[in-house]
């Protein structure tokens, strides 16, 4: 399943825009832009989505390539670490008071 | 300004109140603490009228580009060059205790100094994409060379410039392989943009005696043409472009004789400020 | 498409699943995102409401692009740019934030130049002086920063999204307008009249921004159910004159309503009769310069076809290219 918004019959395809806002931060997305390219679209990147230095590195996408999970089926996806509390640090309560733990 | 917790930041709360936080800025424009000497300050000129006037030129793009993205990258070219021009006229003022803003709004025609290839009308886009490939190639060249002069502030100035003209050059290098080997129509413009150019090219690289007096301060404008024909030529040959041949314009920008253009650009740019002397804005 | 928000009690009717949780989702404050399910309704608003504000960042440059080649002063000229500038981003943000609910820039362009598309009709007025960016910085992206505030919190995550982005860059756009007019009121005779003419010709446009009265608003109801909008009309209008009245007071200029006055009992100002019927004229495509503005566009447009198909065509031979290399 593709991302919505990406439509075959537009003369320059969507891309989506990802920005490292600073060093030792993840790429996070943005919003999406038009460009013919990859060359263009991480120009246009640039341009539009950094104008007050915003970020320190951008990654384009095209909107096509991305697959993503089936909102539908949110509840089968997304439902099994529920249950599991055990995967949470703060399950472990007899720790408490003991330091550097 | 790269530290993200120098930014504003902004709170937007639910009651329609818009907070903005103390900042730290950058400085504007770029000040050296010295008064320039006249030759000096007529090598600024030079340099800060080709800034101006080309941005002049890409201001009036902005709503009628091609595409939204692109009216978005022309402005960000021409912001980068009105910061230039600002700082370099700047310092051209301190010669004469004079502002930016006297220079630009406040000076006639023979007193400007512009080349003639900047002075050139936008035409369509393959004219604007030619006028930026020729002169974002030398502007390169020029400061990169620059941040080596004698004089601190043009040094200064030349080292902030390069940066961006350098995303310039990269800008309109992809428009020309994009517009010279896209469809039949925009070859046939880029050919046509790039002849219609190209005799103001040799203008750009000829020496003045202001040159030899500011031997280690200023770029000899001769000494740019290898480097400049050397970085275009590559471009030219992917597109598969050849340089025009042709006639070869008479110039003369830098001695205030000017193109037929630059006229109506001044009226332009000036009518409002001239319509109130002595005004703040 | 009420039924979803206020079902008919004297009939109960079976909601599906996805339509129980979207009402949950709304219920709880929280967010839709683009792929989950949403009433067609729903959809078409947000395309409508969300396009028709890409639509109005767009046109909305052209009254102010006209003076950047002739700003009095190369640091207004950089200001007047970077605003420009930033309203096209503002277009393609929101451009791109209906796209995530499937329209495609194209059919909204498309819609826009051929006159059927709605824009902000605060843009068919002319800016015959400088002193108009003034007062569209103060007045029409202050109107606008009221409006957009709130939005900043509507239901649908990218529209949500795209305005918090905008809204911070907006903050700067009302503080420049009001700085031009603070210049010019400090300074000449010419330049006090040039600021309050200008005044006197946005502030009842501006006003209308807010849209119609709250009593004769076909979509507002809904669109506050659904949480897309938070504030009626009349409200953010009165919230943006509160705000208005002492800031119109550090200028030293006249707001162009005799009967403004404040209520006591309210603790609020209390403004004179809208004149509702130049609004409907404008938005009936009568503003002085509806023409204009979308000829303007459709030129922009047009004369722009041959280097997006360049582009287009240049990116295909690349690809063929690559591919052929990679079939060697």
């Amino acid at each position: 399943m593709t991302t919505p918004g990406d439509s075959a019959a537009e003369i320059w395809p969507l891309w989506e825009v990802f920005v490292r806002s600073n060093r030792g931060l993840s790429h996070v997305h943005v919003g999406s832009l038009h460009a013919p390219d990859e060359t263009l679209a991480v120009r246009n990147a640039r341009d539009l989505y950094t104008r007050r230095s915003e970020g320190v590195s951008v990654w384009v996408v095209p909107a096509a390539a991305i697959t993503t999970s089936d909102p539908d089926a949110k509840g089968a996806f997304f439902e099994s670490p529920a249950g599991k509390n055990y995967r949470h640090a703060s399950y472990y309560s007899k720790s408490e008071g003991v330091k550097h733990l | 300004m790269t530290d993200a917790v120098n930014k504003d930041s902004i709170e937007v709360d639910a009651h329609g109140h818009v907070a903005v936080d103390v900042t730290t800025l950058d400085a504007e424009l770029i000040e050296g603490p010295s008064v320039a000497t006249p030759d000096v300050a007529e090598y600024a000129l030079w340099l800060g009228d080709d800034s101006l006037v080309l941005a002049q030129q890409l201001g009036a793009w902005i709503s009628r580009a091609p595409e939204l993205e692109e009216d978005v990258a022309l402005g960000n070219v021409g912001l980068d060059l009105i910061g230039h021009a600002r700082s370099l006229l700047h310092y051209a003022g301190t010669a004469t205790d004079r502002t930016e803003d006297d220079l630009a709004y406040w000076r006639t025609e023979p007193d400007f100094r512009s080349l003639h290839i900047v002075e050139q009308p936008n035409g369509d886009f393959a004219h604007t994409i030619a006028r930026q490939f020729i002169v974002s190639h030398y502007l390169f060249e020029l400061h990169s060379r620059l941040r080596a002069s004698a004089d601190a502030t043009l040094a200064a100035i030349a080292a902030k410039a390069v940066k961006e003209v350098d995303y310039h050059r990269d800008h309109s290098t992809q428009w020309v392989l994009r517009l010279a080997q896209g469809t039949d129509e925009s070859r046939r413009r880029m050919i046509t943009a790039l002849s219609d150019l190209w005799p103001y090219v040799e203008e750009i690289f000829r020496d003045d005696p202001l040159i030899d007096r500011l031997e280690g301060i200023a770029v000899r404008p001769s000494s740019l043409r290898p480097a400049f024909d050397a970085a275009i030529a590559p471009v030219l040959a992917e597109a598969e472009l050849e340089i025009p041949r042709g006639f070869v314009a008479s110039g003369g920008g830098r001695t205030g004789k000017h193109s037929e253009h630059l006229a109506f650009l001044l009226a332009e740019m000036q009518v409002l400020t001239r319509a109130h002397p002595g005004a703040s804005w | 498409m009420t039924s979803t928000i206020t079902p008919d009690t004297s009939a109960p009717v079976a909601i599906s699943v996805e339509e129980q949780q979207f009402n949950d989702l709304i219920e709880a404050d929280s967010r839709i995102e683009p792929r989950d399910w949403m009433p067609e309704g729903y959809r078409k608003s947000l395309v409508r409401q969300i396009s028709q504000h890409a639509h109005s960042e767009i046109i909305g440059m052209q009254p102010e692009s006209n003076w950047i080649t002739r700003a009095p002063s190369l640091k207004r000229k950089a200001i007047l740019m970077a605003k420009v500038q930033d309203e096209a981003g503002h277009g393609l943000y929101l451009y791109s934030a209906a796209q995530t609910l499937g329209a495609t820039r194209d059919d909204m362009t498309d819609a826009l130049i051929a006159g059927k598309a709605r824009y902000s009709s605060i843009f068919n007025y002319p800016t015959p002086s400088w002193a108009d960016m003034g007062s569209i910085g103060w007045l029409v992206d202050g109107a606008a920063i009221c409006n957009q505030v709130p939005l900043c919190r509507a239901s649908y995550g990218p529209y949500g999204r795209a305005m918090v982005r905008i809204c911070k860059e907006e903050s700067f756009h009302q503080r420049q307008g009001f700085e031009i007019l603070l210049e010019l009121m400090q300074g000449t005779e010419e330049q006090r009249q040039m600021a309050q003419d200008s005044v006197n010709r946005w502030y009842w446009p501006a006003l209308m921004m807010f849209g119609p009265p709250d009593d004769d608003s076909p979509n507002s109801a809904q669109s506050m159910a659904w949480k897309i909008k938070r504030h009626s009309n009349d409200e953010l209008r009165q919230r943006f004159v509160n705000m208005l009245v002492p800031q119109a007071a550090v200028l030293g200029v006249t707001l162009p309503d005799p009967d403004l006055h404040f209520n006591e009992e309210t603790q609020q100002w209390d403004l004179g009769e809208i004149d509702w019927t130049e609004f409907h004229e404008v938005l009936a495509g009568r503003g002085p310069n509806n023409a204009q503005r979308l000829q303007r566009r459709r030129d922009a447009h047009d004369e722009g076809a041959w280097v997006r198909e360049a582009a287009a065509a240049y990116a295909h031979k690349q690809s063929a290219r690559t591919e052929e290399m990679a079939a060697k």
